[in-house]
């Protein structure tokens, strides 16, 4: 996921008033959905969990909307202009086994033991200081990345459509800040979903133009293929030990790295996505959630590699100093290049949504973690519910507010994005560990989660600003870098919370019901929903199923 | 606030709250919104497909994809609102919170 920063200056779109139309209806209709969605806001579990009442196919593609934000969609379509199919790998292996996990082994008990938030449930299993630094550490980030979204859009709006930066930051900031305060998670849900379908109106119509420019898939296939070597079209050629690959990794740090650790520290404790499975309306509706998320998930990358793919074809020298586009560029410039008035306009739409929502996702779940976790918890306890709906409004506008600030602050780094990327290792890796040993291993003490947690973000930024950074170990690119940086942060934070539990007092077991694998709570077990029991909405077999597609689909890809 | 905040807090809090909780009963359903918006852009862009100039076509590569992509959005519009229409959300039950209630 790179950075656009850099956006050439030719790609300036030839919208007209068709394609406005179109934008314009769409931003009416966002705002018409938080309106809409006020009157359903009465708790503070209304405007901070949708109420848990939401169905499995709403919160299911919420969540995979909430990960398909602009910067994935162009980083991605860059990745692969880049590195060509090994693309596949951030989604086949780098995301449905940890969303199958998510759904079948950890929902039960985020779900079952009726928290709020992530750091809530850390805060049951271990104690107030995992509780309070995990809070902060997820406040803090999702502030950034917020701001990092706002930015990636100010640019990618100046480039296309002429507008300048500040008026494209004011202006989606408005809009999100307007509809998460008047409907709270529920608007922020439903626009999501909304997304999901522009973003696919946009990118399907432009893969298939894309594909039939350059020849058909066979076209695509050979051409590069003579351009950039067999490798660049298969996902694990050239992957070996020992071997050398433009993405500078082979297939042990991209299982480990990419596909156990990232990938698991991402979608199983990142509450950006965690939220939008608490807040449907049963147990079963939230295992499912993330499951009916994953089959999207594995053909949504067909949709954004290949953009990357034919702009790699049709400029040759895309992303070298040889031509004026970046990588980041390749889906604005298939649309300028491809796409008439009308579908330009749902293209663009598309994308500024994409943008939104990616805000959306991180303000919405930092003013829950702030309000329920930091507020309701430290500062100001045990007032009426009402105070705590006003005060999750107040904050989500101090959340914006301070997100065009980072957007601002963001715009004085030259290759911000790159160093986020990385700094979600940081944060999702060692909150994973903690998770992970915590839900697993009951002997892990009361301590050992606030020093794992310590440890593992510690490690991880040693390995990459000091022994990557400074060199003291080759690795040859950033990605690579994260993938090392991520098992570093794991092991450690593994290697500390051992080490603490041995010393220190483990729990006692009865304030662990519900929480570690193997025990349940006597207020968990809720009887099926009717209906739930038909066979398409088991969650074993949606996961299982969705596990041996993704493997499936490597196939064609491999040899 | 014990020494350790138990679960038993949490979820007698959240249990309270979703009993108070007024989205199930007064949410809307998004099918309507995705419906409508998807048949308005479609008959958009199909419009725009029908009115579609040559160089709009050279320029899809000779596809008229307005057209397209217009049919497209417009039949997954109606596939909501069809959707909508055969299976509504069934009003709650009186006893939504049933399983909330004292146990004993």
């Amino acid at each position: 996921m790179r950075s656009p920063t850099q956006l050439a200056a030719e790609l300036r779109l030839p919208t007209n008033w068709l394609d406005y139309t179109i934008l314009g209806i769409y931003f009416a209709v966002v705002l018409g959905i938080g309106f809409a969605a006020r009157s359903s806001v009465k708790t503070s579990l209304d405007f901070f969990l949708s109420g848990r009442s939401l169905p499995a196919w709403v919160t299911g593609l919420a969540f995979i909307a909430a990960n398909l934000g602009a910067t994935e969609i162009l980083g991605m379509a860059a990745n692969s202009a880049q590195y060509g199919v090994y693309t596949t790998h951030w989604y086949w292996i780098g995301a449905i086994p940890a969303m199958v996990f998510l759904g079948l082994v950890m929902m039960p008990f985020y779900y079952g033991s009726k928290v709020r938030s992530v750091p809530e449930f850390l805060l049951l299993r271990f104690d107030k200081g995992a509780h309070l630094l995990s809070a902060i550490l997820f406040a803090f980030a999702a502030i950034l990345i917020a701001g990092v979204n706002l930015y990636a859009l100010a640019i990618v709006v100046e480039a296309l459509l002429g507008w300048p930066e500040w008026v494209a930051i004011v202006v989606a900031g408005f809009f999100v800040l307007a509809y998460i305060t008047l409907g709270g998670l529920s608007s922020a849900i439903y626009n999501e979903v909304l997304q999901f379908f522009v973003i696919l109106a946009a990118l399907i119509p432009l893969s298939v133009l894309g594909l039939k420019k350059v020849g058909g898939w066979d076209g695509l296939s050979d051409s590069l293929t003579e351009s950039r070597g067999a490798d660049f079209m298969t996902s694990w050629g050239g992957t070996g030990i020992g071997s050398d690959n433009p993405l500078g990794a082979n297939w042990l740090t991209i299982v480990l790295g990419l596909g156990f650790v990232l990938s698991f520290g991402y979608w199983t404790t990142n509450f950006a996505e965690v939220q939008r499975a608490l807040s449907a309306k049963n147990l079963s509706a939230a295992q499912r959630t993330p499951l009916i998320a994953a089959f999207p998930k594995i053909f949504i990358v067909f949709l954004v590699m290949i953009p990357g793919l034919v702009a790699a074809v049709l400029v040759p020298r895309i992303g070298t100093s040889g031509s004026d586009l970046q990588y980041n560029d390749a889906i604005p410039y298939l649309m300028e290049q491809l796409l008439p008035n009308g579908v330009l306009g749902v293209a663009v739409t598309g994308l500024l949504a994409a943008f939104m929502a990616g805000m959306a996702a991180n303000v919405s779940s930092f003013n829950t973690v702030f309000t329920t976790d930091i507020w309701a918890k430290y500062v100001v306890r045990g007032r009426e519910d009402e105070y705590y709906v006003r005060f999750g409004r107040l904050i989500t506008a101090i959340g914006v507010l301070a997100s065009i600030g980072t957007a601002f602050l963001a715009r004085s780094f030259s290759n911000i994005m790159a160093y986020l990327q990385t700094l979600f290792s940081f944060f999702n890796v060692p909150m994973f560990v903690v998770f992970v040993i915590g839900m697993f291993w009951k002997r892990a003490s009361m301590k050992s989660g606030f020093w794992g947690l310590l440890a593992g973000t510690t490690a991880a930024m040693v390995n990459y600003f000091v022994l990557y950074k400074q060199d003291v170990v080759g690795i040859p690119s950033d990605q690579g870098a994260n993938f090392v940086s991520a098992i570093a942060g794991f092991v450690a934070g593994a290697v500390v919370m051992v080490a603490v539990s041995l010393f220190t007092a483990p729990k006692p077991s009865e304030e662990l019901q519900g929480l570690v694998y193997g025990t349940t709570s006597p207020g968990m077990a809720e009887p099926p929903a009717p209906g739930d029991e038909a066979w398409y909405r088991r969650p074993a077999l949606l996961g299982w199923g969705a596990v041996v597609l993704a493997a499936a689909c490597y196939i064609p890809f491999s040899f | 606030m014990s020494e350790f905040y138990s679960d038993k807090d949490v979820q007698r809090e959240v249990t309270e709250l979703q009993g108070k909780s007024a989205t199930a009963a007064r949410l809307f359903d998004i099918r309507r919104i995705i419906g409508w918006l998807f048949v308005v852009y479609g008959v958009i862009v199909t419009i725009a497909g029908f009115t579609a100039s040559d160089a709009d076509i050279d320029k899809a590569e000779g596809v008229n994809i307005n057209l397209w992509t217009g049919l497209g959005m417009l039949a997954l519009g109606l596939f909501f609102l069809v959707w909508l229409k055969l299976r509504p959300v069934a009003p709650p039950p009186p006893d939504v919170v049933a399983g909330d209630e004292p146990r004993e």
